[in-house]
């Protein structure tokens, strides 16, 4: 009494691991993405220790040195200096500390509120869902970056402000999200079976339907992470972010502005390392999506 | 009493209603027109019909997941009605369900382990190792193993995912079994093997099953008493051998002339028809 | 000369475990006028040898065969252009999900007449007529109001109608009907599996039906390929495959359908002893 087909593959997490990394390794851009993020975080954990110079030390006898290439640069300054003399590579690699943290911090508060507020919607439906989606609607009715000046105008412009107003702006992408896998997954047997043996409406969200929305959401997660960097440079470059002397990289392309012709060394080593992050984390976005999503699978 | 009913429905009706957009008129479908069954402790009654029927709605209402909208439904000669009364772990236990897809009706996020033991640790008040050690006994009586215990579904063919889906329904010990096309997924050999399997339990546990079916030869199998169904009323009821030598109603012709034969003479029939 | 001539025929996937074998040196063959009927369970391979004569495989699959002629044309080694003539005009093919397989946005006059635009010269005018004609042959009620008709206003029945009159447009000499009634309610099949029959006897066409159901095979087919895991276990005409079955697995296969049941309980494919080629 044996069915034909049996699978004696053993059923670890780490299986199921293994095979997530078998799928993401096929896109090479995503591994080079990740590779370059798992330095990234490296460089951001271990900066005093990196790190040539303090971020914020002056270095009064060289102002606006060009980096080591360059004629008149020196390798104490590989990458040279701002215009108060601070050693620019220093700044970058603090630098890295905020945009990961701003990337974190308003990745997991708009994930969390907003899975919390999808579930309710598409669980209950009715009024509640019509209420939260409108809501979404109006914020989503507001170009972006605008939203969040009006938010950080309000709140005062400091680095955490910045992080909510990019929060609350980010939020019904994942509500959407969210809401869109949850009913769905509503409509399938398992949940119907989950019900028949008792399961109640709070545990039949967060248990038994929420690990079956995760995918999305992970890729969602992973895209606005450099979608939260480039919005906190922005308003950083804004003033409205990050305050000087803090070396956030959309602050101190701000701060350098006005040297883009004397001194453009100034204002390229910012804009280059947002690039390449933005660039690493869309990367890894994508092969993430390659390799969650069931539909685009290719076994 | 004389027999020993389990299941009784009077007059089931159920009706959704849907609206227009947000100020246009109210739909009412019927689903169920006044459904009337008696089901005996032990045996099988086979619902039969095509899609639409009804039959899923009625098998929501005796699952306990939706209310009727009108008509009784007894229990072990007990009313239940769910808009009203909550539905006690005790009720739960009592019917259990089995549905088509073995695909769909796991949890692909849930190990078997977790799957077996759910029911018991939100219904029952056993310690972890109790609900452990039952689980793994399940496993064993619906022909899996205990190393299948710590899988996920996806590591499964479909006939032994039913079977789990068959100890999942079994584990708080019910009295009454819904099966929802149990076997319509599934290809010939195993549901060969299926049908065995709940032939042993019905009789190891006392089991009495409500057999939602679309497939003539399987209900002929396994059924005491036929009902079919059509666009949410019940066209005929009786013990099997009535039902299937002696058809009265059209729609039951008509079924059972539209079931392809897999049988010799038949064969000849129709090659000697076409020449 | 035979309609359509497969000879060991290998279909191989690349997957990420590896490369999986889904049809192993399969031959068959069918004549013009023929009905014949695959059967075989999931994973059998059935209808892979029919996808990859109609050049329908997924990118990862890798096609190996000593033959596959189609009116002694071979079609491997035809050019993309030659062999786009052939399929979908002298070959077409209709599939399990009716309504899936038509296409939502259009209506149904617009994808008949889209297919007829492709593989006949007729003007506007008579591409219309002609689509009148096929809808009415398939049995649609009505069939000028069914032109206007898109995908989700009809019921699946309807929709394979539609699926065999797109099918049947330019009048194929060859019909591969995969799994063409499993979606569909027993009296909806049968009437499909009528109109099949009845339009394969006028057309003299030969009709491959791919099947999981005996049923099916016992109703339509003159000859029976059955196969498993990829392989060929028997092949013999309807009657001597039913009356006397000569592989191990179509034993079982015939013993496990429940009206065959003689005892308590259903004979397994496992409890027939298999060996060589066909053991699990």
């Amino acid at each position: 009494m044996t069915d034909t087909t049996q699978n004696s593959a053993p059923d670890t997490r780490l299986e199921v691991l293994k095979g997530f990394w078998r799928h993401f390794k096929t896109n090479r851009g995503a591994v080079f993405g990740l590779y370059f993020f798992i330095v990234l975080v490296f460089i951001a954990v271990f900066a005093p220790l990196i790190a040539p110079h303090g971020a914020t030390v002056q270095y009064r006898d060289a102002l606006l040195v060009p980096p080591v290439w360059m004629d008149g640069g020196s390798w104490n300054h590989i990458l040279g200096t701002d215009a108060v003399g601070r050693d620019l590579l220093s700044r970058l690699i603090y630098g890295s500390r905020f945009s990961l943290f701003i990337g974190v911090v308003v990745v997991s508060v708009a994930l969390v509120v907003g899975i919390c507020l999808g579930l309710v919607a598409g669980t209950f439906r009715g009024w509640i869902d019509t209420v939260i989606m409108r809501i979404m609607d109006i914020i989503l009715s507001f170009p972006s970056l605008l939203l969040a000046l009006v938010l950080v105008a309000i709140l005062g412009p400091s680095l955490i402000n910045a992080m909510i107003a990019i929060a609350i702006v980010q939020q019904p992408y994942y509500v959407r999200l969210t809401r869109a896998a949850v009913i769905s997954e509503m409509s399938r047997e398992y949940v119907m079976a989950a019900r028949v043996s008792g399961v109640r409406t709070l545990r039949l969200m967060f248990v038994t339907v929420l690990p079956n929305c995760m995918a999305p959401l992970i890729v969602q997660a992973a895209l606005s992470f450099s979608t939260a960097i480039l919005d906190a440079a922005a308003l950083g470059f804004l003033g409205m972010g990050a305050q000087p002397p803090t070396p956030e990289w959309g602050t101190m392309l701000a701060e350098a502005r006005e040297f883009i012709l004397r001194a453009p060394w100034v204002v390229t080593f910012p804009g280059v390392a947002i690039l390449t992050t933005v660039l690493a984390i869309n990367l890894i976005g994508d092969g993430l999506r390659d390799a969650l999503d069931p539909k685009l699978k290719r076994s | 009493m004389a027999e020993d009913i389990i299941l009784e429905a009077r007059d089931l009706v159920r009706e959704y209603r849907s609206k227009e957009g947000m100020f246009g008129k109210v739909n009412v479908t019927r689903a169920l027109k006044g459904i009337s069954f008696k089901l005996e402790r032990g045996k099988t009654l086979a619902v039969v019909g095509e899609s639409g029927c009804g039959k899923s709605t009625l098998a929501r209402i005796l699952t306990l997941i939706d209310p009727a909208t009108d008509g009784d439904l007894l229990i072990e000669g007990k009313k239940i009605d769910i808009a009203k009364q909550k539905i006690t772990p005790d009720l739960r236990s009592k019917v259990q369900i089995v549905f088509q897809n073995p695909y769909g009706s796991l949890n692909p996020r849930q190990r078997i382990g977790d799957v077996l033991t759910e029911p018991l640790m939100l219904n029952t008040d056993l310690p972890a190792q109790e609900r452990r050690d039952k689980a793994m006994e399940m496993l064993v009586k619906v022909g899996l193993g205990p190393e299948h215990f710590n899988r996920y579904p996806h590591m499964f063919s479909g006939g032994q995912r039913q079977r789990v889906a068959i100890a999942r329904a079994l584990m708080l010990n019910p009295k009454l079994l819904i099966l929802d096309e149990p076997v319509s997924a599934l290809d010939l050999s195993v549901q060969a093997q299926i049908l065995n399997l709940l032939a042993d339990l019905q009789e190891e546990f006392n089991l009495t099953y409500l057999f939602i079916s679309h497939d003539l030869s399987v209900v002929r199998y396994i059924a005491d008493k036929v009902m079919v169904m059509y666009f949410g009323e019940v066209v005929e009821y009786g013990t099997r051998d009535e039902v299937f030598d002696n058809p009265q109603h059209e729609y039951t012709k008509t079924l059972f002339n539209a079931t392809p034969r897999a049988d010799i003479a038949h064969i000849k029939e129709r090659l000697a028809r076409t020449g | 000369m035979a309609l359509l001539e497969i000879e060991n025929l290998t279909v191989e996937f690349d997957t990420v475990t590896g490369r999986f074998r889904a049809l192993d040196n399969v031959s068959y063959s069918i004549e013009v006028g023929e009905v014949l009927a695959i059967v075989g369970e999931s994973g059998s391979g059935k209808s892979v040898a029919m996808l990859a004569v109609m050049g329908l495989l997924a990118s990862n699959g890798h096609i190996q065969a000593d033959r596959v002629e189609f009116e002694g044309m071979d079609l491997l080694n035809m050019s993309r252009r030659k062999r786009r003539k052939v399929i979908g005009k002298d070959i077409s093919m209709i599939f399990q999900e009716p309504i899936a397989s038509l296409n939502p946005c259009f209506t149904v006059g617009f994808q008949i007449e889209e297919t007829l635009k492709e593989h006949t010269s007729l003007d506007r005018k008579q591409r219309k007529a002609r689509a009148i004609e096929l809808l009415n042959s398939v049995g649609m009620p009505e069939p000028e109001k069914t032109l206007k008709k898109f995908p989700h206003q009809m019921s699946g029945g309807q929709c394979q109608r539609v699926m065999i009159a797109m099918a049947i447009a330019c009048e194929p000499k060859l019909l591969i009907a995969d799994e063409p009634t499993t979606a569909l309610d027993v009296t909806i099949q049968k009437q499909i599996l009528d109109l099949l029959m009845d339009l394969q006897a006028k057309s003299g066409m030969g009709l491959i039906m791919i099947t999981h159901d005996m049923g099916v095979v016992a109703e339509t087919a003159d000859r029976v390929v059955v196969q498993y895991k990829g392989k060929k276990m028997e092949e013999a005409d309807v009657l001597s495959l039913f009356e006397n079955p000569q592989n191990p697995y179509t034993k079982a296969l015939l013993s496990a359908l429940p009206e065959n049941a003689t005892g308590d309980r259903l004979p397994t494919v496992s409890d027939y002893h298999m060996n060589g080629e066909g053991a699990a």
